[in-house]
């Protein structure tokens, strides 16, 4: 794998086992999830707003490095998931039952403070939301709320640059982050995540707001920031998830309007030779 | 080596100091809300406080007087039910009917666009000002004296920019689908407002209009400026009659040296307070009966 | 229709009425009282038998006692405002503001009221050990409780008004709800909140009930919060009490201030408005 030219502290903290291991060639069936090897285990995972069930008993094992696409008809809950996995799910009043292992701890322990859960979990949204302050300040947010003080230039552009940004706006930091066009905007709030160096990034939809030149400039930055990151990402568009993602996992819901997991393995496995039923309607576009 | 575990993790430095900030701003947040709700409580309990003994039937019937005793508030509720009306009269018509012509008739250009910023100045313009313009213009000019006309035209004046902004947000709050629907239907535009719109926008303009109308009642500088009278020992009878009004009754006794007159203020402002709170709870009311109404 | 637009154009008549009235009484005030010593003059004793027309005295109290108020009124409000908009479960925030908008429905002579048989004293005599009931600090301190519910409720619009998707960006960077406040709602909302402020300082020079019963009613270029004071306002509500004759100087000269008071206001409420422009430019 290519290793960044730039020191990654985070690399020395990661177990020995799983470094230089090209995520492509680790994959494993959902039923033998059991390895200590994954970033992020979901396990029996219900997750409500109210009383509605909007997430039914999910197992979902994420490994180290590379990308997830999470895919499926639209309220499904895909979208809920993963907002499961930083616990902003709870921010808007949802609920949660169930484990999810971040790292081998489950992050709704009690004792798990999720503030800080947080920033160790990069997110990009849907619509891209750079605060309205400079470029530079967008990127130096998470540092600062972390208490980094000194001089941040160098985070800034390594994150600029990891982010495919920083020849487009090294001229004009200081200038308002929302002068920038969408999918610039985008790009930066990926580097915003990027600079407080996540272990994991959850993508919400992060196209689904941008034209299509602007959609494949993130493409090309999801791939090669597979290479030192593991990223989930959802999205509404199967081409897209054939093109990014190492691993698929498909979301359905029932007749109660709860989602579950039908499948999940690996991408070329899941478009090509579904094992089940309903992913291969989904797929053919027979439903959704 | 294995991943640093984040639970049982000694909080860092910068983590607790983030905690203790974060956890001392709610304080002050709750202090400070506290606060302005204790404001209120306190007020209220002094101004009651010092009226109650005084606050009775005798004093809504009686004239002012001499003795603090025997002092009551009646030419001055009647002066405030005369200005009010007349004040309804003139601000109300004139106010819907701005408001109409912008939000439905007046197309997007300039004058439109001065009109407006002229609204919203003149909703910063403090009131003792339009007691001048009304000094100066009912008074002498038109040569209305200190009438109750005077006074209600002044205070039509003062509350139409907010009664203006109030009813053009009613408005705007009806979905265009419900104008579309009648000119498809042939309607002309008039027949559209008069008959879809303004009937489905109504309640939240009668609130706004309400809330204006409460804060007219409560005004006492621009009165005072077209020299209405502080105290008035008959009741009016005609539009053109001298007059006084609740605030201004009680500013005269406020200033009086007699203790006595203390409470005689004190008891006119639980009237003027028992008025002004029935008329937001009616607006409240509205408000609350329209948005449960409003099914789109 | 063309009634409608009558309606309409009443308000500019109304503008126009207000600066023509201003100017043609002031004007021959002007004649007597030559601007600059009217603007310069450090003494403003316009009943006595020798005049003097100086407005500083009148000037200074009036950005005094608006300045005072709106040190009490602005960080209470903004507390407030950030603590509802940002923190407050649902419950307490349906309580708090139907309360403060009782607060800003009570009639201005009620606070002056207050100002004279509470605050002053039962808190600042007492705690300040001064003589007179009537003066500076305890008109302000009123008046800035008469501000609160302005100042919080424009604020808390502003900061309602930033996306809720900003404070999601922050939260998932780790922020706590302070630091999501702190550092972003706020900044983002800040050209509203500072336009709160300007519009709460605006109705504070304009205020007048308060001061003419609060706050001495002595003209005195003074600093001193516990000295008696009279504001542009208070005097106009002092020549309007006495049956001042009709061209007059005395009765020319409430125009003159008033004049200045209506400059002073529209200046300020302009600002507020270019503020209030440029923040919805960005959010709407």
């Amino acid at each position: 794998m290519v290793i960044s030219q730039l020191p990654n502290l985070k690399e020395m903290f990661k177990p020995s086992h799983s470094r230089g291991v090209n995520a492509r060639h680790v994959v494993t069936e959902p039923e033998q999830s059991a390895g200590t090897d994954n970033v992020i285990e979901v396990e029996h995972l219900n997750a409500l707003y109210g009383d509605h069930l909007a997430l039914r008993d999910i197992n979902l094992p994420i490994s180290h490095k590379g990308v997830t696409a999470v895919i499926g008809p639209s309220g499904c809950g895909k979208s809920t998931l993963v907002r499961c996995l930083n616990r902003m799910h709870e921010m808007a009043g949802g609920r949660v039952e169930g484990r999810v292992l971040f790292e081998g701890e489950d992050i709704y322990h009690r004792g798990v403070d999720a503030v800080e859960l947080r920033s160790r979990i990069g997110m990009v949204f849907q619509k891209p939301n750079p605060f309205p302050k400079s470029i530079f300040e967008n990127v130096a947010f998470g540092l600062r709320i972390n208490g980094r003080r000194g001089s941040l230039m160098d985070t800034i552009e390594r994150s600029l640059r990891r982010a495919a940004l920083w020849d487009e706006v090294k001229d004009r930091l200081n200038k308002n982050a929302l002068a920038l066009s969408g999918g610039q905007q985008q790009r930066l709030c990926i580097a915003r995540a990027l600079a407080v160096e996540p272990e994991l990034i959850l993508m919400d939809e992060p196209c689904s707001a941008l034209d299509p030149m602007a959609t494949l400039a993130i493409e090309e930055l999801i791939r090669s920031l597979a290479q030192e990151y593991t990223i989930i990402i959802v999205t509404h568009n199967m081409q897209q998830a054939a093109r990014v993602s190492d691993e698929t996992a498909f979301l359905t819901m029932d007749t109660d309007r709860a989602g579950y997991l039908v499948e999940h393995g690996q991408t070329r496995q899941i478009f090509t030779n579904p094992s089940d039923k309903r992913t291969e309607d989904y797929i053919t576009g027979r439903f959704g | 080596m294995t991943s640093i575990p984040f639970r049982g993790r000694k909080a860092s430095r910068n983590r607790q100091f983030r905690k203790a900030t974060s956890g001392g701003f709610v304080a002050l947040g709750i202090m400070a809300t506290a606060f302005g709700v204790f404001a209120v409580g306190l007020l209220l309990y002094s101004v009651a406080n010092d009226g109650i003994g005084v606050f009775d039937w005798d004093f809504l019937t009686s004239f002012p007087s001499r003795i603090p005793e025997e002092a009551g508030i009646k030419s001055a509720l009647m002066g405030t039910l005369w200005v009010m009306g007349f004040t309804t009269l003139f601000a109300v018509p004139v106010g819907i009917g701005a408001a109409i012509y912008l939000e439905e008739f007046a197309g997007k250009n300039l004058f439109t666009k001065i009109i407006e910023s002229n609204i919203n100045n003149l909703a910063g313009v403090p009131s003792v000002v339009y007691g001048l313009l009304g000094l100066a213009f009912f008074v002498y000019w038109a040569n209305l004296g200190p009438s109750i006309i005077a006074g209600s035209l002044t205070l039509a004046l003062l509350i139409l920019p907010i009664i203006i902004v109030a009813a053009r947000e009613g408005l705007r709050a009806v979905p265009p689908s419900i104008r579309e629907a009648a000119i498809a239907l042939g309607a002309t535009k008039w027949q559209s407002v008069r008959f879809q719109v303004l009937p489905v926008a109504m309640p939240s303009v009668l609130t706004g209009v309400i809330l204006a109308l409460a804060r007219a009642i409560g005004e006492t500088a621009p009165l005072i400026a077209i020299g209405a009278f502080t105290s008035v020992f008959f009741i009016p009878t005609s539009p053109t009659d001298a007059f006084t009004v609740i605030p201004i009754q009680v500013y005269s006794w406020i200033t009086r040296p007699l203790p006595g007159y203390q409470e005689d203020a004190a008891a006119g402002m639980i009237v003027l307070l028992i008025v002004l709170l029935s008329m937001s709870s009616i607006a409240v009311a509205l408000r609350h009966v329209f948005a449960r109404r409003r099914m789109w | 229709m063309l009634i409608l637009f009558l309606c309409a154009l009443l308000s500019i008549v109304t503008t126009v009425g207000i600066v023509l009235i201003l100017l043609t009484e002031a004007v021959p005030f002007f004649n007597e009282v030559s601007i600059l010593k009217f603007l310069s003059g450090k003494e403003w004793a316009p009943l006595f038998s020798i005049k003097s027309f100086g407005v500083l005295p009148l000037l200074s109290a009036t950005a005094f006692i608006a300045g005072m108020a709106l040190l009490v009124a602005f960080p209470i409000g903004l507390l407030t405002a950030i603590y509802l908009s940002e923190y407050a479960p649902g419950p307490v925030r349906a309580t708090v503001k139907p309360t403060l908008e009782v607060l800003a429905g009570i009639p201005t002579v009620v606070y002056g009221f207050f100002a004279i048989t509470f605050i002053s004293p039962v808190i600042i005599r007492p705690l300040f050990q001064t003589e007179s009931i009537f003066n500076a600090i305890s008109a302000a301190t009123a008046m800035g409780v008469m501000l609160i519910p302005m100042v919080v409720s424009l604020s808390d619009d502003a900061m309602r008004a930033v996306p809720s998707n900003l404070r999601e960006g922050a939260h998932a960077l780790g922020a706590n709800r302070f630091q999501v406040s702190v550092r972003v709602v706020v900044p983002a909302a800040l050209s509203g909140i500072v336009a709160a402020g300007l519009l709460a300082l605006a109705r504070a020079v304009g205020e007048t009930m308060i001061v003419t019963i609060a706050a001495g009613g002595i003209p005195n270029l003074s600093y001193n919060p516990f000295d008696a004071m009279q504001t542009m306002t208070a005097f106009i509500m002092e020549v309007a009490m006495g049956d001042t004759p009709r061209g007059t100087v005395e009765y020319e000269s409430i125009f003159a201030v008033g004049l200045m008071l209506f400059v002073s206001t529209l200046v300020i409420n302009l600002l507020a408005q270019a503020l209030l422009a440029k923040f919805r430019e960005v959010y709407e």
